[in-house]
């Protein structure tokens, strides 16, 4: 083919320059389809509980990744002021994951367990109340308005499909029963999602407010169990070096 | 050298391409100079070069790792001993040789390691390890307890303590600041809602405010503390005879002028402190008053570095 043919043919070259710059493309993400050696071996790590599945709505629907990410990177200050380092592992059930590189905020990716949860019922409601030199708005309506959880089997349904091992059949909890136990596998039941919310929301009371389930609720215990996952005193200090 | 080029041209020393647009509209095919052809072809060897030393290429199921490699020390888990280590190049071993060779963290690591071994009172003593505590000790408090004490340690009146006077709830010694961060605390006061009769409670808020000085002295305020001191209310097995707290209980000394639940200082008329109080009294305090509990997020040294850093803050005992 001459060099002539191309140029005089624009619907050819339109094609050709298509293939030449999708290359790059393909040759970086379509590894990572089919390369699970990246995926850390690493013990602890779980779907969310419908509550959290459901907080975790909330969080996307506030647009909180639009200043917070929730990726903690190998670097020594990230090191020093966050904890360890995001593991690939730890969001491999987030769909989409909130990692981000955006950060009005702090990172989050380990704020789990880190301040009492009427901190964070108080500090959504109104920031500036407990920290004066924050930036970050105001979120009291997550106290008002009732938790919407009527849809919560459908949304892990929609999950299951992505590959999050929610439960549908007795061989799919059996084997989630093996994994993890019979609190956590009860609460990945997509059969009784709704029952295991109302059990999670009554037992822990996130919001502070024991007759009602907010969304207050459901947010506080997903930023409860960020980054809480994993167990890193398990681990030898250079064994996840051996996963890049 | 632009004439000189244009001498060549007409002279039909560069070629042309070889194509005709238009009838006669030619383009000249000067070559590249030398020098930029030559750093073209290097960066293509240099890039071959690059896939060899760092991970580059996917292959099957896994990539190309590289051959270059990082060392670092790391203490072994197993006997607590540190380790020479050398491991393929990638971030997380870049990591590791940061923490473990950059050279204001060798200085950092030393300080911490004579503190993991030190006790309280050998830093409180040591001048060297009392700057390490204020200037570690201030990005640690900053990151972890901030949130709520605030970033001078000031607290938030009604709702956390103020780490900087001297009123401790539960201790300002070394062992209970200590002992606050690695185990929490969870304040807990019954609800007198169903126990006393509103006149009684009114009663024992106007009792209470006496002992501040919020109050003087009358028939109601001695009606409230027969309440306080006797069966009735009992408040004086955890607040004390003299009211002045009992700090293993978490409960407050309520002859001072500091409060921590409900924000009495900011109040303005008698009728709304005592409203507030005795709105706390019914209610009482149920899980709204939870210190967490740092052992688990935080290590031996950053709890010992954070305890003595909450001391030097001021208001210690």
């Amino acid at each position: 083919m001459r060099h002539e043919h191309i140029e005089t043919n624009s619907a050819l070259m339109l094609l050709l320059i298509m293939v030449v710059i999708s290359i790059g493309g393909l040759v970086e993400i379509v590894p990572l389809f089919y390369i699970n050696e990246t995926i850390e071996k690493v013990d602890g790590v779980r779907p969310y509980t419908p509550l959290e599945s459901r907080g975790r709505d909330i969080y996307v629907r506030e647009g909180c990744y639009l200043c917070h990410s929730q990726q903690i990177r190998p670097f020594r200050d990230e090191w020093l002021r966050y904890g360890h380092y995001s593991l690939a592992a730890e969001s491999q059930y987030d769909h989409p994951f909130q990692w981000g590189s955006k950060r009005t905020g702090p990172d989050l990716a380990r704020v789990g367990g880190k301040y009492s949860n009427q901190w964070q019922v108080q500090h959504l409601k109104n920031p500036q109340s407990v920290v004066p030199q924050s930036i970050m708005p105001r979120y009291p309506w997550l106290l008002e308005n009732d938790l919407d959880y009527a849809d919560a089997d459908t949304r892990m349904r929609a999950l299951r499909v992505t590959g999050v091992p929610y439960s549908l059949t007795q061989i799919e909890y059996d084997a989630n029963l093996k994994k993890y136990g019979k609190e956590i596998a009860d609460q990945l039941d997509i059969n009784q999602a709704q029952n295991s919310l109302l059990k999670q929301a009554r037992e822990k009371n996130f919001d502070g407010l024991p007759e009602r389930i907010t969304e207050m609720e459901a947010l506080v215990a997903y930023l409860q169990v960020l980054g809480t996952m994993v167990d890193f005193t398990k681990y030898d200090e250079g064994y996840f070096a051996q996963f890049r | 050298m632009n004439e000189n080029m244009n001498e060549k041209q007409s002279a039909g020393a560069v070629q042309t391409t070889g194509h005709a647009w238009d009838g006669d509209l030619q383009e000249y095919n000067n070559p590249l100079p030398r020098w930029w052809l030559w750093c073209f072809y290097g960066t293509a060897v240099f890039s071959v070069l690059y896939w060899f030393i760092y991970p580059s290429w996917p292959v099957g199921q896994t990539w190309l790792k590289g051959f270059g490699s990082v060392s670092y020390t790391i203490s072994d888990k197993a006997t607590g001993k540190e380790k020479e280590q050398e491991y393929r190049w990638n971030t997380r071993s870049l990591l590791l040789e940061d923490l473990s060779d950059a050279a204001n963290n060798t200085q950092r690591k030393e300080m911490m390691a004579k503190v993991r071994t030190a006790d309280y009172d050998q830093i409180l003593k040591d001048r060297k390890m009392m700057e390490f505590v204020r200037s570690v000790g201030k990005g640690l408090f900053g990151d972890n307890c901030a949130a709520c004490h605030g970033r001078g340690g000031q607290g938030v009146a009604g709702m956390y303590p103020n780490l900087t006077d001297d009123d401790w709830l539960w201790g300002g010694g070394m062992n209970q600041i200590h002992q606050t961060l690695v185990e929490g605390r969870n304040g807990f006061m019954p609800a007198f809602g169903t126990v006393l009769k509103p006149e009684q409670m009114d009663d024992v808020a106007e009792y209470v405010l006496t002992l501040s000085g919020e109050a003087r002295p009358g028939e109601a305020s001695e009606r409230g503390k027969e309440i306080f001191h006797g069966q009735v209310g009992g408040c004086y097995y955890c607040h004390g005879a003299d009211a002045k707290g009992v700090q293993s209980q978490g409960a407050a000394n309520l002859t001072d002028r500091i409060w921590t639940v409900v924000d009495l200082p900011a109040l303005k008329t008698p009728q709304d402190k005592k409203t507030a109080l005795k709105n706390l009294i019914t209610t009482g305090v149920n899980n709204t008053r939870i210190m967490p509990a740092w052992k688990d997020r935080l290590s031996p040294t950053d709890v010992k570095l954070l305890a003595v850093y909450v001391r030097q803050l001021g208001g210690a005992k």
